[in-house]
């Protein structure tokens, strides 16, 4: 697919109601079983942000402000209407720079132990610096079961570790400094005024669950709900909660 | 050819701390700025002893780390701008790629350069690794970065009817007009680092002066590179052995067993400062996404050569393989001339021999000692030594 001149990686499956799914900074895996679980009630759209996994990367891309406007040209470019947005993590954080600027084609927001907000003191670290411990350690920190993160890169493709290092190069790209947040974010989210759910894993110790709590405070209306034996990752750790509680939420909340 | 005294202000009584690792995360709790105090000033009388004996000067600068106290080069450099008589003054380099506002750098080192009379060599570097933890600037980038901010302090140094605009993608000046301009013109000479031939050979079009290290003998290659990019911005013509810079750890005595005791403990600044925690030295996009993949599927460059094309792994190789991979120049000073010219024959050319005389926990002693040897015995030889001609760059 490509959007304004950029080429993008795009996973797509699924009919009925277009659901936007915005994938962490550890990138997206095309046979990942919530791409499937979700396709099983809506028209799943689940690309590789520009920069990560095999999208090109636009020289001037060095914001999520930026990736979020290229979000809103994309869902204008396809003409989807009645979006389901689902966000986790660093694209949760994409999920709510887009809602803050336009919801005009979203109908439900999904943010699952997202980042983008600063919450604590200016000398309190809200966020784990993922740049600054080893992988085994990060692991630990972002699963509830980190065996479910081990990978033998010797043994793996070059191209797959490629993509590895590329995302990771991303995610800071985007999220170095500021550290994984916009400081103009967290005053802007009272303008997001469509039903919002925030999904937590529980199991996270990247970010702490008053972290999410506080994000949820700052969105009106926004529900909180957590999902047991899941990290940060939960829609690797726990799919099947993961797409149960979003459409239970669509479903039962209309716009 | 010159020769360039060079030391890190090494903090080495934090070398055996429990906690493990020397650079960014080692408590400030394990320095004693009274032992600080001590070293600084004995390491600047090292350097105008430098000065007197007729070596030039090299001061570099890293941050949060035992390895190196000059967290700020140009502290150093200023007093060696006012105390030193008539050494060239080197900074090597000064780390602009992670370097929030360039004029400030312009502004001192135009100082430098007036408050020296002209004697400030330049050198730009975009920084180590584990230096974008500590200043938070972003690795990924880092070369743009570093060339704009060079581009803006050319400008800054070669602009006399300022101010002038600068809207970047990186800095924003809109008033930007140096004050002092600096005494050489049109602006102080500048250098740079390289492992990479494609930057070898950027850094031979613009003519700047290449500073090279740990390679031994691979590096000319890189040198090749360098004539390469010279010749196609200057009419073919090769660039002379002035242009060619090379740093290797130094120790000299009266006799072999003294220099090589001597050499042991210079050596101990190879064996320490790679003493990181990893996810320091690797930060995202500082190397290529290739490079990076390469090294998480276990592959290490290979980087220092013996003449015999023997890799050696600087940070646990012996004395011996330090200098037969020219890491290290060491012996009697009959014996580091020999290596010294050995290897410049090798290279091409090399005009400037960048040495690091003290480092680690080699005593004020040994290193006054190795100083004026290396200045009464060795210097004199190779001012006269006839330097090689690259006649050919073709097998590059």
């Amino acid at each position: 697919m490509t959007v304004n001149g950029i080429g993008l990686e795009v996973v797509e499956k699924g009919r009925g109601r277009p659901l936007l799914f915005l994938h962490p900074g550890i990138g997206l895996d095309p046979n990942a079983p919530v791409i499937d679980k979700l396709a099983e009630q809506a028209r799943v759209i689940a690309p590789s942000h520009p920069g990560f996994g095999n999208s090109e990367q636009p020289k001037a891309f060095t914001t999520v402000d930026d990736l979020a406007y290229f979000y809103l040209d994309l869902l204008e470019e396809l003409d989807l209407k009645d979006i389901v947005l689902v966000g986790v993590s660093f694209g949760g954080w994409i999920a709510a720079e887009i809602a803050v600027k336009s919801t005009a084609r979203l109908s439900h927001l999904v943010l699952a132990n997202a980042v983008g907000i600063k919450v604590g003191a200016r000398d309190t670290r809200d966020i784990v610096d993922i740049f600054a411990i080893t992988e085994p350690e990060l692991n630990k920190l972002a699963y509830f079961d980190p065996k479910l993160a081990e990978r033998d890169y010797k043994a793996m493709a070059e191209a797959d570790v490629r993509v590895i290092a590329r995302n990771r190069e991303a995610s800071a790209r985007y999220g170095w400094s500021p550290y994984m947040h916009d400081p103009k974010l967290k005053s802007r989210l009272h303008r997001i005024r469509i039903p919002t759910l925030f999904l937590w894993g529980g199991a996270d110790r990247i970010l702490s669950e008053d972290y999410g709590r506080a994000y949820c405070a700052a969105i009106p209306g926004a529900h909180f709900e957590t999902i047991a034996r899941a990290g940060h990752y939960p829609h690797i750790e726990a799919p099947d909660a993961f797409a149960r509680a979003i459409f239970a939420f669509t479903q039962g909340q209309a716009k | 050819m010159r020769v360039y005294h060079f030391s890190e202000h090494p903090y080495p009584n934090a070398w055996d701390d429990p906690h493990g690792y020397l650079r960014v995360d080692l408590p400030n709790r394990a320095l004693d700025p009274k032992i600080a105090a001590d070293l600084f000033h004995r390491y600047h009388d090292e350097y105008l002893l430098a000065d007197e004996l007729g070596l030039d000067l090299m001061l570099n600068e890293h941050h949060q780390t035992a390895t190196c106290m000059n967290a700020t080069s140009i502290v150093s450099l200023s007093i060696m701008a006012r105390q030193s008589k008539r050494a060239r003054i080197l900074i090597l380099g000064y780390p602009i790629g992670h370097r929030s506002d360039p004029m400030r750098a312009a502004e001192e080192l135009a100082m430098i350069d007036v408050i020296s009379r002209g004697r400030l060599e330049m050198g730009f570097v975009k920084g180590v690794p584990y230096e974008f933890a500590p200043s938070n600037a972003n690795p990924v980038g880092v070369m743009d970065r570093f060339w704009e901010a060079h581009d803006l302090i050319i400008k800054a140094m070669t602009t006399h009817d300022g101010p002038f605009n600068w809207e970047g993608e990186h800095f924003h000046y809109r008033q930007a007009n140096l004050w002092p301009r600096p005494w050489q013109q049109p602006h102080p000479p500048v250098w740079s680092t390289t492992a990479s031939k494609s930057n070898a050979r950027v850094l031979g079009e613009r003519g700047y002066v290449i500073a090279v290290l740990g390679s031994g003998y691979n590096t000319r290659m890189l040198y090749d590179s360098y004539r390469e990019g010279y010749a196609s911005t200057h009419n073919g013509a090769l660039p002379g052995p002035d242009r060619f810079a090379y740093l290797a750890l130094f120790a000299t005595a009266h006799n072999e067993t003294e220099a090589r005791q001597r050499g042991e403990l210079v050596a101990g600044y190879l064996r320490t400062g790679a003493n990181v925690y990893p996810p320091f030295k690797s930060p995202p996009g500082y190397f290529s996404v290739d490079d990076t993949a390469r090294l998480m599927r276990g592959f290490t460059p290979e980087r220092s050569f013996t003449k015999d094309r023997r890799v050696v792994d600087m940070r646990t190789a012996s004395v011996q393989d330090l200098i037969d991979s020219v890491l290290m120049v060491c012996g009697t000073p009959d014996q580091c001339y020999q290596q010294i010219t050995e290897f410049i024959e090798y290279t091409g050319g090399l005009g400037n021999l960048l040495i690091m005389a003290q480092a680690g926990f080699l005593t004020h002693a040994d290193t006054v000692d190795s100083l004026t040897l290396m200045a009464k015995e060795i210097l004199p030889r190779l001012k006269e030594y006839k330097q090689p001609v690259a006649a050919a760059i073709a097998a590059a």
